[in-house]
């Protein structure tokens, strides 16, 4: 049995290459047992690649994946209906199918848990006034999530006194920005959102209406990807300055993650690098024949996470491309793996948080 | 109000229910102390006693019972 309250008490960025990787074939390995008795799906993938699960598992970089798009296909999941909790989905654009996500109780309180810890280590454990650039209705059906809603949802626990600063058609509500800004005046203030919406209906909506706001005491926190702002050709380092020079935020941290493994999310430091904690790690392939990439060569990503026990997601192969810029060694401190993310595969279904806005439009 | 009656009402307010079901009640044991509703109780909380409760508090506040413990922390006694 996996001791899940032990493991979430071990610092996040405290295991070395060695250790963590030890550390995560016990767990992973463990989970690929668990998977293959309880998911009968999972079971019979795994027969048709011939692996054995009771064998000796060297490491878990050799346990099989599976493709991220597999949860759109099939219904996965290693508990009983009646055990389901919470359904979350993933983003896709109409005709699209979308992933769903089986959660029970434990898997969903394991993944907020896992989010406070790795979130407190770049915001401190304080919780700080929040101000939400997205609406409030995203959050509206409680059974069923979109990756969006759980997002805000999730990084809610970091906020007191929450402000959303959209109106549920998108606008920006200047009112209630500006009395949220004078409560706070002088106090340090979490800011929240997806990098597209913050994008297309914060910062473009200030700079139009030539407004400036102060969040220079604000620390953002933002994920849900760059494509649409790639296509609008915005820098990660421009995207900083811009919002830097509409509302003279300095502590900007994106975050890569994804709805199969929420709770595992991969934050930027400080130095601009995404930083894999001991929950979770990442692991670069070659398309041509799916070995492990050095240091430095772009590869398919994989995501693993000892987080989901509820469904066959701890071994992910993603859609997104990426390198690895090192490990044990990046200036902020942090141990373990860090990396950058290209984007997504050429060919590739198109996919992402903003991308399931678009469907809404 | 004391503080009893402050808490049981935000209990009632925050997950729509009425005041004899709030002795015993768990996160996850009714349909609306979910995630949701649990963010929405520690608001409703954080308003009426005037504090701001820390995030491992907020995870840990599992029941009924062991909110008015984690209260205490806050000086809020019952």
């Amino acid at each position: 049995m996996i001791d899940y309250n032990q493991i979430l008490n071990i610092p996040p960025y405290s295991y070395r290459k060695k250790e963590k990787e030890d550390f995560l074939t016990a767990i992973l390995g463990e989970l690929t047992k668990h998977h293959y008795q309880k998911s009968p799906l999972y079971k019979r993938m795994m027969d048709t690649l011939n692996f054995n699960p009771e064998a000796v598992i060297k490491s878990y970089q050799n346990i099989p994946f599976l493709p991220v798009s597999l949860f759109k296909e099939l219904d996965l999941k290693s508990i009983n209906d009646d055990e389901i909790f919470k359904t979350m989905t993933s983003s896709g654009t109409t005709g699209q199918a979308v992933s769903k996500i089986y959660l029970d109780k434990e898997t969903a309180s394991h993944q907020q848990k896992t989010l406070v810890k790795i979130v407190s280590n770049f915001t401190g454990s304080s919780r700080m006034p929040m101000l939400i650039i997205d609406c409030s209705s995203v959050i509206k059906n409680r059974a069923m999530f979109s990756a969006r809603g759980a997002g805000i949802l999730g990084f809610s626990i970091f906020g007191a006194n929450k402000t959303y600063a959209l109106d549920d058609d998108m606008n920006l509500n200047l009112e209630v920005i500006e009395a949220f800004l004078e409560k706070h005046q002088g106090k340090p203030i979490f800011v929240f959102g997806f990098t597209f919406m913050i994008w297309q209906h914060f910062y473009k909506e200030l700079k139009k209406q030539n407004i400036r706001i102060d969040l220079s005491q604000g620390i953002l926190i933002h994920g849900g990807g760059w494509k649409k702002l790639k296509n609008e050709a915005v820098s990660p380092q421009a995207f900083k300055e811009c919002l830097n020079d509409v509302c003279g935020i300095t502590k900007v941290h994106d975050y890569y993650g994804m709805v199969e493994q929420t709770g595992c999310i991969y934050m930027e430091c400080e130095e601009g690098h995404l930083h894999a904690s001991i929950f979770s790690d990442i692991i670069t392939r070659r398309p041509i024949d799916f070995t492990p990439c050095d240091i430095g060569e772009t590869g398919i990503i994989e995501v693993v996470s000892i987080l989901p026990k509820s469904y066959p997601g701890h071994i992910l192969l993603t859609e997104d491309e990426g390198v690895i810029l090192g490990e044990d060694d990046c200036p902020c401190g942090r141990l373990g793996k860090y990396f950058g993310i290209h984007g997504r595969l050429k060919n590739a279904e198109i996919r992402g948080c903003s991308d399931t806005y678009e469907s809404q439009k | 109000m004391t503080n009893i009656e402050k808490y049981i009402q935000s209990f009632t307010a925050a997950f729509d229910i009425e005041a004899e079901q709030c002795e015993g009640l768990e996160y996850q044991g009714i349909e609306t102390w979910d995630s949701v509703g649990h963010m929405g109780l520690i608001a409703e909380l954080e308003d009426v006693f005037d504090i701001m409760m820390d995030t491992d508090d907020i995870i840990d506040f599992s029941s009924f019972e062991k909110g008015k413990e984690i209260l205490g922390k806050y000086d809020v006694e019952f």
